[in-house]
């Protein structure tokens, strides 16, 4: 299994999109702190590129990924290697790739200009987004062989993840804004992991009082420990689980 | 050596394998033939581990072979259609696959050496010619030693030069005890090489017979005689 991660890591490091995305995304995170005249602010920005470019470039670059790589599975299952070990292989080639490249890019600048406990915590929930869509990226290829469905799978669960959701989340607030809901929409935000790792970091940010009444009770809930932990742990769940699913389907598929 | 019994697969409604039973031994080499979507590779595939059946069982050297995976080391396989990935050189395809089968110290370096694979190193698998991927796809099945080679449709693509290679190097693998399972569609070429015929269609098996006993049986000269005829007297 060690050498299939190998070899994929080798692979995606020969391709240059990993290369330019942390460029990009590092140029981007220093300029934000630097144009931005106080951190929190600069900090604010960058969590708004950690929950729409990150997911987005995870989950597209998984995708094509997994389809070009269709004779490279191939090739290896005619050979004595264990089938689940290829694909943990490719998860753990591209996510530890991504991630790499995000703490590199987005990481360092963050730590040194922005409060720890928060750039920390940010650090950590870009990371575990980047797993989270390359999961999710995962399940979208394995559904269909072809390579234009799985792309536009993949897009419609970014789109639904980072916009939908949140025109959803709104809908049901006016809707019910009569009603105390808001013990309930704590559980719903847990079924999407941007806004979850919205949250967690605005509470963190101290921009609670920016969500009204809501941002009370879910400060209640996500500003204690027990709460980080418990999101921290909803998002583990959020990474392990759309792969765990993919795998079994692997498992199972003809190829 | 691989036993298959009464396996079953379907795509859908499409019935790939009806009750497919092949027993094949050690020195044998064994033709399987058909028309176009007989279920040839799928069977090959299902023996590869790369096709699940839907039920029944296959064993290699009395092992189930959907629990393991080490007996594929003891395989060497030549798809029909060689994919690999565009962007890799011959060289790193071979370093892979040797990387994966570090356990085998002495390669065979025959076919290697027969197709001048050492001139091809540098150039990318997507640069390469229909038939110079085959001769790749050759040498990556005989460069272990294996004890079995599956070879799905070899010589279509390769040129009569390094086809007659291909042969000759089957039958020195056959005389040195080992299993060779080939599908074709060209008879004459099968001819002296094939010590036993599997005959598909449909999906199922029509008939298993050693090449002399249906040469004799029908008293024709070439395969391709021999089992026109069969198929005649089975449809009269």
């Amino acid at each position: 299994m060690k050498k299939i991660t190998g070899f994929v890591l080798i692979d995606i490091m020969r391709n240059r999109f990993v290369l330019i995305y942390t460029l990009l995304l590092g140029v981007m995170a220093w300029t934000v702190f630097n144009m931005e005249d106080s951190a929190s602010k600069g900090l604010l920005t960058m969590l708004n590129v950690v929950l729409l470019i990150t997911p987005l470039v995870s989950v597209l670059f998984a995708t094509t990924y997994i389809y070009n790589s269709s004779e490279f599975i191939e090739l290896l299952l005619s050979q004595p290697v264990r089938r689940s070990a290829i694909w943990i292989s490719m998860f753990g080639g591209l996510s530890s790739s991504l991630v790499l490249s995000f703490l590199i890019a987005a990481g360092i600048p963050t730590l040194i200009y922005a409060p720890l406990n928060q750039a920390l915590l940010l650090i950590f929930t870009g990371a575990i987004i980047t797993i989270i869509f390359v999961a999710l990226a995962l399940l979208a290829s394995i559904f269909t062989r072809d390579k234009a469905k799985g792309v536009g799978i993949a897009i419609m669960v970014w789109l639904y993840f980072a916009l939908l959701f949140d025109s959803l989340i709104l809908f049901l607030v006016f809707q019910f804004s009569d009603y105390p809901i808001e013990t309930f929409m704590t559980v719903v935000t847990a079924s999407s992991p941007i806004d979850l790792a919205r949250i967690m970091n605005l509470i963190q940010m101290e921009s609670s009082a920016m969500l009204g009444y809501t941002g009370a009770v879910f400060k209640k809930f996500f500003g204690g420990s027990w709460g980080l932990l418990l999101s921290a742990l909803i998002m583990i769940v959020w990474a392990t689980v759309p792969f765990l699913i993919s795998l079994r389907i692997f498992n199972k598929k003809d190829l | 050596m691989i036993v298959v019994t009464d396996v079953n697969k379907s795509f859908g409604t499409l019935k790939a394998l009806r009750h497919v039973h092949v027993n094949c031994q050690p020195g044998e080499c064994i033709a399987l033939i058909g028309p176009n979507g007989c279920g040839k590779t799928t069977l090959i595939k299902s023996i590869l581990g790369m096709v699940l059946p839907d039920s029944g069982k296959i064993t290699f050297d009395g092992q189930p072979v959907q629990q393991s995976y080490q007996y594929r080391g003891r395989i060497g396989y030549m798809p029909q259609i060689g994919r690999y990935p565009d962007n890799m050189t011959v060289k790193q395809v071979l370093d892979t696959i040797k990387n994966l089968r570090s356990s085998i110290k002495n390669p065979d370096t025959q076919l290697y050496d027969a197709y001048q694979i050492k001139d091809i190193l540098h150039k990318r698998m997507r640069t390469l010619s229909g038939g110079t991927r085959q001769k790749v796809s050759a040498t990556l099945a005989s460069l272990f030693n294996p004890d079995v080679l599956i070879l799905d449709e070899p010589t279509a693509g390769l040129d009569p030069l390094a086809a007659e290679i291909l042969k000759d190097y089957i039958l020195q693998q056959t005389s040195r005890n080992k299993l060779v399972l080939i599908t074709s569609h060209l008879l004459s070429e099968l001819d002296n090489l094939v010590t036993e015929v599997v005959f598909m269609q449909d999906g199922a098996i029509k008939f298993h017979k050693s090449t002399a006993s249906l040469k004799q049986e029908t008293s024709g000269s070439t395969l391709a005689q021999a089992i026109t005829l069969v198929l005649k007297q089975n449809r009269a």
